[in-house]
C-alpha cells in the first residue's frame, strides 16, 4: 500500500475514535446551517402569515362620528378597541400601539363634501407596530379612494379625472427568486460546513501531532514528507466532504418540511440541487483541506492553529456579503475564482436559474488547480526543518 | 555501521554542534555521553536525517545520509527525544502504522509485532489504547515501532529517561540482545551508570565537540582516574564548571 494511503487510513481511523471530531464534523458543522435556517424561515413565514390574516386591533376614538368608515375598516380586518383617554400619552408609554381618532366635526365635513380628517397616533420608532400602521393607512386610503370614485361617478365625471397616473407593478421575480432572498446566506453556510468539517482533523494531524510529540518519529520513516502531507490532506478532505453531504441532506429535509409554499416561494433543495452543488464543492473541500493543513502545520500548538483557522473561517463571508450587498452582474470569469464560483453556482440554482456546463466546468477546474498549486507550496514548506521539532 | 564526520550545526548565533566525528560499529553498543546542552540531540537529529548539517557527512552502512535519504532511513531504527504515541490507537496499531510506512505487508508486520511484544514484555497492554500508558509502556511501544522493520542500526536518544529501575534493566537486556544479533546500537545519555553497564565504546561530547572517545578502560587511562565518573568530569573539564 502506498504510504499516502497508510497515512490516510490511520488518520481516518484515529479521528473516528475521537468524539470531539465526530461531533464537530458530522453534527455541529453540517447541521448548524440547516437548523439556523429552519428557525429563520419559520419565523419569517409565521410573521408573513400574521400580517395577512390576523385581525388588526386598533383603538378607535369617536367611532360614533363615522359609522360607515368604521364598518368598512372592520371588513378590511380591523378590530376596533374601546376608546381611551389621552391617547398620545398611552402611545408614548407603549400601552397601546396604534390609535385612530375621528374628530367630532368629521360627519359634518363629510356630508358637506369638505376635506374630512382622521388622525393616526403611533410611534414610528417602534419597529413592531410599523406593519400595523401600514395596514391601517392602506385600509383608510382604500376607503377614501373608493368614496372619491363614487362621488365623481354620481356627478357624471370619469374617475380617471382624479387619478391621472396609475402605476402598474410587474414583479419579474420568479417564485424561486423570492425564496432565494431568504436563502442568501445558504452558500456561506455550505462553504462554512466544508471549512468546519475537516478543520479539527487538519489541526489534530499537524499541530496536534507536533504538540503530542509524535511528528518527529513519524518523519523519520522512509517516506517523502509530501506523501505524508497528502495523506493528511485527503483524510481532512474526506471528513469535510462527508460533512458537506450531511449538510445537503439536512437542507433537503428542511426545504421539504418548511411551509414556504404559503409564501408563494419555491425552494429547490432536492436531489437536482445537491447533484449540481456537490461537483463544485468537492474541489473546494480539497482546497480548504490543503489550506488548513498548511496553516496548522506551522502553528506552535493546537490552540494557536485553532485561532488562525477560526479567523480564516471568516474569509468565505466576503463573497457572500458582496453578493448580498451589491448584486453585481455575473460574468463567466467569476466562476474561476474559488469560493466566489461556488457561491454564484449555489445562488443561481436556488433562484431556479440554469447553471451552464462551462460555468460548472470552469468552477471545478479552477478550484482544483488552485488546490494543486497550494499543495505544491505546502509540500515545499513541509520540508522545512523547523516543522518537525517539537520543542 | 554509522560513521559521522566533522558535523556542524548552528541555530541563529548558537553553535549547537561544532565538530563531531565518531564511528559506531556493528555488534557494539556505543554511548554518546555528555552533559545537558552538549549537542547530543542535535548530533543525533543530523544523523537520522531530520536536520541537514551545515558541514560534515553522515554515512550509514557506507551510504551518504543526505544523498540517499530514504535508503538510509530504511537502515535506521530511531527512538527520538520526542516519543509521543497516538493515544487513540493501541500499542499494536501504533507499531503497525510504522510497519506499513516501511512497506511491510500485513502478515509480516503482524509476525514482527508478535515477536516484539514478547521481547519487550508488552503482552498485558499491547491491545489497549495508548491513552493512560505509563512512561515505561510508552517507551516500550516507541522502541517497538522503531524496530519493527528490523534495522541494522539503532539510534536511541536518552532511552532510559523517566524509566524506573526495573524498566531500565529490561531495556538494557534488550539492547544487549540487539548487540548479540550483530546490530549497531548507538544511544545518548547523560547518566554515567548507563555507560558503565552497557557500552563497548564511549564518545564524550561537551560544548558541541568530541572531547574523548574509546572504551571505558581507555578513557580511565587517558584521564588518569580509576573511577569512570571522575574520568568523565576530568575529560569534560572546564566545560562542566561553566555549565554548572
Amino acid at each position: 500500500m502506498k504510504p499516502t494511503l497508510v497515512v490516510f487510513f490511520k488518520e481516518v481511523r484515529e479521528s473516528l475514535r475521537d468524539r470531539r471530531v465526530l461531533i464537530n464534523s458530522f453534527l455541529v458543522g453540517p447541521l448548524l446551517g440547516p437548523a439556523i435556517f429552519a428557525v429563520m424561515i419559520n419565523f419569517i413565514v409565521s410573521r408573513e402569515l400574521d400580517r395577512a390574516e390576523k385581525p388588526l386591533p386598533v383603538v378607535v376614538i369617536g367611532a360614533q362620528y363615522a359609522p360607515n368608515l368604521v364598518e368598512a375598516l372592520r371588513q378590511g380586518g380591523l378590530s376596533p378597541l374601546p376608546a381611551i383617554d389621552n391617547p398620545e400619552q398611552a402611545v408614548r408609554e407603549q400601552r397601546v400601539e396604534l390609535v385612530l381618532r375621528i374628530p367630532a366635526n368629521f360627519a359634518e365635513d363629510w356630508r358637506a363634501g369638505r376635506l374630512a380628517q382622521v388622525e393616526m397616533i403611533f410611534d414610528s420608532s417602534r419597529q413592531d407596530s410599523s406593519q400595523q400602521v401600514q395596514r391601517l393607512r392602506a385600509l383608510v386610503n382604500t376607503y377614501s379612494r373608493g368614496v372619491g370614485v363614487l362621488r365623481l361617478v354620481v356627478r357624471g365625471l370619469s374617475p380617471a379625472l382624479a387619478t391621472p397616473l396609475l402605476v402598474a407593478e410587474r414583479d419579474q421575480a420568479t417564485p424561486q427568486a423570492r425564496g432565494a432572498l431568504l436563502f442568501a446566506m445558504l452558500p456561506y453556510m455550505l462553504v462554512f460546513t466544508a471549512f468546519f468539517g475537516g478543520m479539527f482533523l487538519a489541526i489534530d494531524a499537524t499541530a496536534g501531532e507536533r504538540e503530542r510529540q509524535s511528528l518527529e518519529p513519524l518523519l523519520v520513516n522512509p517516506v517523502p514528507r509530501g506523501e505524508i502531507l497528502l495523506g493528511k490532506v485527503l483524510a481532512s478532505a474526506l471528513f469535510a466532504g462527508v460533512s458537506v453531504c450531511v449538510s445537503l441532506v439536512a437542507f433537503m429535509l428542511a426545504g421539504k418540511l418548511l411551509p414556504t409554499d404559503e409564501l408563494g416561494m419555491t425552494i429547490n433543495l432536492g436531489l437536482a440541487f445537491a447533484s449540481r452543488v456537490l461537483p463544485v464543492m468537492l474541489p473546494l473541500v480539497l482546497l480548504l483541506a490543503v489550506l488548513q493543513t498548511l496553516v496548522a502545520a506551522f502553528a506552535k500548538s493546537f490552540r494557536e492553529a485553532q485561532t488562525y483557522l477560526s479567523l480564516m473561517q471568516l474569509v468565505p463571508m466576503v463573497p457572500s456579503m458582496l453578493l448580498v450587498l451589491m448584486p453585481f452582474k455575473q460574468q463567466l470569469w467569476m466562476y474561476a475564482v474559488p469560493l466566489l464560483g461556488q457561491q454564484l453556482t449555489i445562488m443561481r440554482l436556488l433562484r431556479g436559474e440554469p447553471v451552464t456546463l462551462p460555468q460548472s466546468a470552469l468552477c471545478f477546474a479552477a478550484t482544483l488547480l488552485a488546490a494543486w498549486l497550494l499543495y505544491q507550496l505546502a509540500r515545499r514548506s513541509y520540508d522545512s526543518e523547523r516543522l518537525a521539532i517539537s520543542t | 555501521m554509522i560513521e559521522v564526520r566533522a558535523l556542524r550545526k548552528s541555530f541563529g548565533t548558537v553553535r549547537a554542534v561544532q565538530d563531531v566525528s565518531f564511528i559506531a560499529a556493528d555488534g557494539q553498543i556505543t554511548g554518546l555521553l555528555g552533559p545537558n546542552g552538549a549537542g547530543k540531540t542535535t548530533t543525533l537529529r543530523m544523523l537520522y536525517t531530520l536536520m541537514r548539517p551545515e558541514h560534515g557527512q553522515v554515512l550509514v552502512d557506507g551510504l551518504d545520509a543526505y544523498a540517499d535519504v530514504l535508503a538510509v532511513r530504511h537502515r535506521l531504527g530511531v527512538l527520538p527525544d520526542a516519543r509521543g504515541l497516538y493515544k487513540r490507537l493501541t500499542a499494536r496499531e501504533n507499531i503497525e502504522y510504522f510497519a506499513r510506512l516501511h512497506g511491510l505487508d500485513p502478515q509480516l508486520a503482524a509476525q514482527r509485532i508478535d515477536a516484539l511484544v514478547v521481547a519487550l514484555e508488552m503482552q498485558d497492554f499491547a491491545t489497549r489504547r495508548a491513552d493512560g500508558y505509563s512512561q515505561g509502556q510508552r517507551v516500550k511501544t516507541a522502541i517497538a515501532r522503531a524496530l519493527v522493520h528490523e534495522p541494522q542500526n539503532i539510534v536511541l536518544d536518552e532511552p532510559t529517561n523517566g524509566l524506573d529501575v526495573l524498566a531500565t534493566r529490561g531495556l538494557r537486556r534488550f539492547l544487549q540482545r540487539l548487540r548479540s544479533e550483530g546490530r549497531c546500537v548507538l544511544f545518548s545519555t547523560h547518566i554515567m551508570q548507563e555507560v558503565a553497564a552497557l557500552c563497548d565504546r564511549v564518545v564524550i561530547i561537551a560544548r558541541g565537540r568530541v572531547v574523548a572517545q574509546g572504551t571505558a578502560d581507555e578513557l580511565r587511562a587517558q584521564s588518569g582516574e580509576t573511577n569512570l565518573e571522575e574520568a568523565f568530569m576530568r575529560l569534560i573539564g572546564e566545560d562542566a564548571a561553566e555549565l554548572a
